[in-house]
């Protein structure tokens, strides 16, 4: 069959030229291409105030737990999921860590707790979300609720419960270690928050991009129904990728405790839908079955680096959401004409 | 004539209220390809996907070399060698060619995927096949044509160590070459040894590669006889009207009361 191997030999070709393709046509590549191109037309307007060491360091920090939060919502939108979620998880989480903490803690002021403490506090604070996500991704994949109506519940029910359990007031007092160590620590110049999104980020596009956990995820954001055709646990995964978001949300929660002292209860409202944003604007696709954590990384930091643009050349703030907003659609829009083109092929 | 590989002994099936197949008997040797025709609604899809794991059947056995076995799920037949080609076809259009082909059995390195070497498994089978559409194991499915889909499909059930392999209507949306390719194929597969089932609603196919012909009919099985002791006349027969002379399901007068 001297045919088919020659064609054989071509198919390797192709190959290499695919993955230029790939790569090149990868939306990641533009999206990156975008920041670069604000990150310097800002450096260029004011390089005195953008092109610092310090704005560069509390753009990192003040994206650290959007970022957190971004990198679990990267797999639930990937699977065509959604969490609105996230921010009264975050929330939730936090006062369940913080009041472990002072319960701990003598006289309920955890201000002088110790490492055993704090420790106890990240566990408590990391499974509240996780059992919210739990109950989430339950509630979704075994009772079959749209993950919509599910995650919209639990946004309001989350925020509710953690008002309830500090009778509506903040939780003020948080370990000082805690402050010092991840709030502000850093080390050779790289602040200890945007050390520990990086690792959650890394972690995050390792599992997707290389395991078998990852793989099933574009499987089922693709066509469930061939997924669970292969014999992939569908339900198993959804449950799991949902609790999986709940504990970033908790780890989130804790990182917010540490920066601001506090369990900042009416601060997180739109988190959800910032967090959604960025890995929409990250290239992922609200269908399901596309999508990178790079993408979402990058998708984080497009809105931050307006906000903090806008700061600095002397915009109005006002004009922010109106230019995240106009990114956010185009997004959507380039992802739409990018899935009719393919569907009409 | 070999030992049968697969055999379904009195297997019922409803959805809900809707008794869709009625005590089914059906039998799969290696070595053969077996034809299950019937018309549109009479159960083949719905055999293929109790066979499969897919739909639990309400009674009835299943035999798997003689064994008895329960397939409760599509784990329990892809362990026994079982390889399913759905009628719709199961794919998932955002992953490539070869993500699909190992889809749920992905080669591991440690806790990360073997990447590399599933792009050669699968390149390999792919060239043992022949198939020369596929430009790039790595094109995603969604921008291949039906043909091209329905040879991945194959593909997929050949790569694995496959005894049994079900093909659900696999030609139906095939030009006249591709529909060449596939048919040689399966008959490929049969003389390697492996138990085929082709569903097909077309007679030249069903004549020109199948061993054994078996009719559903409203989802009994109506008759299950060699290729060569029938005629396309009779099995359009037993398919539109269930009985053909003394062969089928009796006629209702001459039915027990
Ligand atoms: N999941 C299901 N739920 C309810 N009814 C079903 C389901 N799957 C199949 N049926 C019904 O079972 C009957 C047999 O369907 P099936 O798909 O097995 O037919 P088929 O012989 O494969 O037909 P075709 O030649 O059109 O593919 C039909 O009446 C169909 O409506
Ligand atoms: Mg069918």
């Amino acid at each position: 069959m001297s045919q088919s191997t020659l064609d054989y030999e071509s198919t390797v070709n192709t190959e290499q030229q695919s993955l230029g393709k790939r790569l090149f046509s990868a939306n990641t590549l533009w999206t990156g291409l975008v920041l670069l191109v604000l990150y310097a037309v800002f450096s260029i307007m004011r390089p005195d105030a953008f092109l610092t060491l310090f704005t560069f360091q509390t753009l990192l920090i003040e994206a650290a737990v959007l970022l957190v939060l971004t990198v679990g919502m990267t797999f639930v939108i990937i699977t065509s999921g959604i969490d609105l979620s996230v921010g009264s998880v975050l929330v939730f989480a936090g006062v369940v860590g913080a009041q472990v903490m002072e319960g701990m803690s003598p006289g309920g002021d955890a201000t002088g707790a110790g490492a055993g403490v704090i420790a106890v506090g990240l566990l408590a604070t990391v499974a509240a979300g996780a059992a919210w996500g739990l109950l989430n991704g339950l509630l979704i994949a075994k009772a079959k609720i749209p993950p919509l109506i599910v995650t919209l519940g639990s946004f309001g029910a989350a925020l509710g419960a953690a008002q309830l359990l500090t009778g509506g007031s903040d939780v003020r007092t948080v370990p000082a270690q805690l402050r010092d160590w991840l709030g502000f620590g850093q080390t050779a110049g790289v602040p200890h928050m945007v050390i520990l999104a990086a690792v959650v980020a890394l972690h995050g596009a390792w599992l997707l991009r290389t395991t078998r956990f990852g793989r099933n995820n574009y499987a089922i954001g693709s066509n469930a129904e061939a997924a669970r055709r292969v014999g992939i646990n569908v339900t198993g995964h959804l449950v799991a990728t949902y609790a999986y978001v709940g504990a970033l949300a908790g780890l989130a929660g804790f990182m917010s405790l540490a920066y601001f002292g506090t369990t900042t209860i009416s601060g997180h409202s739109t988190d959800n839908l910032n967090a959604i944003a960025a890995v929409v604007i990250g290239g992922t696709s609200l269908f399901g079955g596309v999508g990178t954590v790079l993408g979402s990384v990058i998708g984080v930091f497009i809105p931050a680096v307006l906000t903090k643009g806008f700061v600095v050349i002397g915009v109005q703030p006002y004009w922010q959401p109106i230019a995240v907003s106009i990114v956010l659609v185009a997004a959507v829009w380039l992802d739409q004409v990018r899935r009719r083109a393919r569907n009409s092929r | 004539m070999s030992q049968p590989i697969l055999e379904l002994r009195g297997v019922n099936k409803s959805f809900g209220p809707v008794h869709v197949l009625h005590d089914v008997d059906f039998t799969v040797r290696p070595g053969e390809v077996t034809a299950l025709v019937g018309d549109n609604g009479a159960g083949k899809s719905t055999l293929v996907k109790c066979i499969a794991g897919i739909h639990p059947t309400d009674s009835g056995e299943l035999l798997f070399d003689g064994e008895p076995v329960t397939v409760g799920s599509p784990r329990d037949a892809a362990a026994l060698g079982i390889e399913v080609v759905y009628q719709d076809l199961a794919l998932c259009d955002n992953l490539d060619i070869v993500d699909n082909m190992f889809l749920g059995r992905e080669r591991l390195r440690g806790l990360t995927l073997d990447d590399a070497g599933m792009e050669e498994a699968a390149r390999k089978v792919l060239a043992d096949l022949s198939v020369r559409t596929v430009k790039s194991v790595r094109t995603s499915v969604a921008s291949l044509s039906g043909g091209q889909r329905q040879t991945v499909a194959i593909a997929k059930a050949v790569l694995w160590d496959s005894r049994v392999v079900l093909l659900d209507e696999p030609t139906a949306a095939l030009g006249v070459a591709q529909t060449r390719q596939v048919l040689d194929l399966v008959r490929r597969l049969a003389d390697n040894g492996l138990g085929v089932v082709l569903i097909s609603h077309n007679m030249n196919d069903v004549f020109e590669v199948a061993d054994t012909v078996a009719a559903l009919y409203l989802g009994r099985m109506a008759a299950e006889v060699p290729t060569a002791d029938t005629s396309r006349a009779q099995v359009v027969e037993l398919i539109t009207a269930g009985r053909s002379g003394d062969l089928g399901i009796p006629a209702p007068e001459t039915a027990t009361v």
